[in-house]
C-alpha cells in the first residue's frame, strides 16, 4: 500500500530536519538530483518541456491502473532535486488526490523560494503541469 | 592620491546591507546598478517640496517643478554632449527609445526591399522592435555576425551594410560579452551607404565618456536605472533632422499644440514624444546620477573598473574547466563564464547563498546563447563601487560552489 501524499510529506519534512544548515541541505538536495531516474529519451522532446528562463524541465506523466507515474529531468541539478521530491511525492498516487495536493513541505523544509514565479526556473509550470496531467487523466480514468 | 573607495561605497546604503547574513557582494550592475544616497535624496526632496506637474500651471510649484525638469534636460544633453535640449527626450528606458524609433521608422520610411541591420550580440529590446518594425513594413531583418572572442565580425558588416540598409541599430557595450563595440566606425560605414543609425548605449552609459557629435550616430538610447539614477527613466537622444522624421509614438497630452475634433497639430521637439505626465522626479533623480558620476570622475570609473576585469579573469581562471564569454580586446566591466559541468543556474543559486549576487541565464540575448550552443552563463559585472575583496569573496564562493555541485 503506497503512503499518501501527507505521509510522504511528512517524511521529507523530517528527513531534512536532520539538515539545519543551508548547505547540508543543498547537498542534500543535488545528491537527490544526481539520483533521479531520468527521464526515458523518448520523452526528452519539445511536447514535454517546460521552458523556464534559467532552467529546462522535461515531465511526462502515465496512468498504471489508477494511479499516475511521473518522470522528468531537467538541465539543473538543483532543480532536479526539487523535481526529485515532487516526484516522491506524487508518484503512484491516484489523480484526484494530485489535484488537491497543496505540497506545503517545501515551504516546511526552507526551499519555498524555489517555487516563487520570480525564479522561473520551471518548476512553477512544472507543479502546474502535474496537475494538469493528473486532471486530464482522471478524465481519461472516468471515460473507462 | 588614491580613490576612496570606502568613502565611495559609503554613498550606496544598500551595500551595507545583509544577505542571508554575510555582507552583500552586488556583481549584477549590468542588469541594474545601485543608487547613491544624493539620488534618493534628490527624489525625496523632490516629493516632499517641490512636485506639481510640469508645463502647465501659472502657479510656483509647477514652475519649480518645470525648471527642475527641463534642468535636468540640460544636464543629460551636457552628459551626452548634445547640440540642444530639443533633442533629448526622456522615456521610460532604453527599450522605450528603441520602440519609438523603430515604430516610427516602420511607419515614415522603411518599406518592401528595405533592411534593418542588427547584430548577433543584441539585447531582445534591439531585436524585437525591429522584427515587428519588419513585419509591419515589409523591410527585412539582416544580422550581422559576431566572432568567437566576441567581437563584431566587421567584414560581415561590409558585406551586409548595402545600399539598401535603411539603419543599422547596434549596441554600445554587449550586456553578455562586454565587448565594446566600434560605434564611430559603424556609423560613419552606415552613414557612406545612407543608413540611419541607433546606438544602444545601455551598458555603455555608466562606463564611458559618450560623445554622440563625435559618434555621429542618429539615435542613441540610454536608460538610467543602469547608470546609477531611478528606474522608469532614460533619455532617446536624436539628431533634430531625425527626430522630425518620425511621427509621434504615443499621442496625448503635453504632445500637442492645437486641437480640435477635426484636427489637432503636434508640439516641437522634445515635446512631441513626450505624450501625458512625464516621469519627473526620474528625470531630476537620472539628473543626480549624472552629477554622480562626473564627480567622481570617468578615469576613477576607468581605473576602479579595469582593476576589477583584470583580478576577476584572473580569480576566476584558476578553476579547471572555466570559460569565458567574450574575451575581445575592447571590453567593459563584464565577465560572462561557465564551468564544465555545472548549469549556470545551479552555481548562481549557491552564489546567492553566500551573499552574492550575480546574473545568470541567457541575459535576454537568446539568439546570442543559441549561436554559442548553451543555456546560459553566470555573469558577474562590475560597478565603481566593487572591490577586490570582494572579487576575492567571489573567488571563495565560486571555489565552495563547484566542490558542492561537482
Amino acid at each position: 500500500m503506497t503512503n499518501t501524499i501527507q505521509e510522504i510529506e511528512k517524511e521529507i519534512v523530517d528527513e531534512f530536519s536532520f539538515f539545519p544548515e543551508w548547505m547540508e541541505k543543498y547537498e542534500h538536495l543535488i545528491d537527490l538530483g544526481k539520483n533521479l531516474p531520468l527521464i526515458d529519451d523518448k520523452y526528452k522532446t519539445e511536447d514535454h518541456l517546460i521552458k523556464g528562463c534559467q532552467s529546462q524541465v522535461w515531465l511526462h506523466a502515465d496512468l498504471d491502473e489508477d494511479k499516475i507515474k511521473f518522470t522528468a529531468d531537467s538541465d539543473a541539478v538543483i532543480t532536479k532535486g526539487i523535481i526529485a521530491l515532487m516526484i516522491r511525492v506524487l508518484n503512484n498516487q491516484q489523480p484526484k488526490d494530485i489535484v488537491h495536493a497543496d505540497l506545503a513541505f517545501i515551504d516546511e523544509i526552507g526551499l519555498k523560494e524555489h517555487l516563487s514565479p520570480t525564479r522561473s526556473n520551471g518548476l512553477v509550470s512544472m507543479v502546474k503541469q502535474m496537475k494538469l496531467y493528473a486532471i486530464a487523466l482522471q478524465a481519461k480514468l472516468q471515460d473507462t | 592620491m588614491a580613490f576612496d573607495v570606502a568613502k565611495l561605497r559609503s554613498e550606496f546604503p544598500i551595500l551595507d546591507r545583509k544577505i542571508y547574513d554575510q555582507d552583500l557582494v552586488y556583481f549584477d550592475n549590468a542588469a541594474s546598478s545601485q543608487k547613491p544616497l544624493r539620488v534618493i535624496k534628490a527624489l525625496e526632496k523632490y516629493y516632499t517640496e517641490e512636485h506639481s506637474n510640469v508645463h502647465r500651471g501659472i502657479h510656483m510649484l509647477s514652475q519649480i517643478a518645470t525648471t527642475k525638469f527641463e534642468e535636468s534636460r540640460e544636464v543629460l544633453r551636457q552628459f551626452l554632449q548634445a547640440k540642444s535640449t530639443k533633442e533629448i527626450i526622456f522615456t521610460k528606458g532604453t527599450t522605450e527609445g528603441i520602440n519609438l524609433v523603430a515604430q516610427g521608422l516602420s511607419l515614415s520610411t522603411l518599406g518592401e526591399g528595405d533592411e534593418i541591420l542588427i547584430s548577433e550580440m543584441e539585447h531582445h529590446s534591439n531585436i524585437v522592435p525591429w522584427q515587428v518594425a519588419a513585419q509591419r513594413s515589409g523591410a527585412k531583418l539582416v544580422v550581422c555576425n559576431v566572432l568567437d572572442d566576441g567581437s563584431l565580425d566587421m567584414d560581415d558588416f561590409h558585406e551586409k551594410l548595402t545600399e539598401k540598409t535603411k539603419i543599422v541599430s547596434m549596441v554600445h557595450i554587449s550586456n553578455t560579452l562586454g565587448t565594446i563595440n566600434p560605434v564611430k566606425e559603424i556609423c560613419q560605414l552606415a552613414r557612406q551607404k545612407g543608413a540611419l543609425t541607433l546606438i544602444d548605449g545601455a551598458q555603455s552609459a555608466p562606463h564611458l565618456d559618450i560623445n554622440v557629435l563625435d559618434i555621429d550616430c542618429d539615435f542613441y538610447v540610454i536608460s538610467g536605472h543602469k547608470m546609477y539614477g531611478p528606474t522608469g527613466i532614460g533619455v532617446l537622444y536624436g539628431k533634430s533632422e531625425a527626430l522630425d522624421q518620425l511621427p509621434p509614438y504615443q499621442t496625448g497630452g503635453e504632445m500637442i499644440k492645437d486641437v480640435t475634433f477635426e484636427k489637432t497639430t503636434y508640439n516641437e521637439l522634445p515635446f512631441k514624444f513626450e505624450a501625458g505626465t512625464p516621469n519627473i522626479a526620474g528625470a531630476i533623480g537620472l539628473a543626480e546620477a549624472v552629477r554622480f558620476i562626473e564627480s567622481t570622475g570617468y578615469k576613477s570609473i576607468h581605473e576602479i573598473e579595469k582593476g576589477l576585469l583584470v583580478k576577476g579573469h584572473q580569480a576566476l581562471s584558476k578553476f579547471p574547466g572555466i570559460e569565458f564569454l567574450g574575451t575581445a580586446r575592447d571590453k567593459a566591466s563584464v565577465i560572462s563564464f561557465n564551468i564544465e559541468g555545472i548549469h549556470p543556474t545551479d552555481l548562481g543559486t549557491i552564489l546567492d547563498k553566500l551573499g552574492i549576487a550575480v546574473r545568470t541565464g541567457h541575459h535576454c540575448t537568446q539568439p546570442l546563447m543559441d549561436k554559442f550552443g548553451i543555456p546560459g552563463t553566470v555573469r558577474a559585472s562590475f560597478a565603481v563601487y566593487n572591490t577586490e575583496e570582494e572579487i576575492q569573496r567571489l573567488e571563495t564562493a565560486v571555489d565552495r560552489a563547484v566542490k558542492m555541485l561537482k
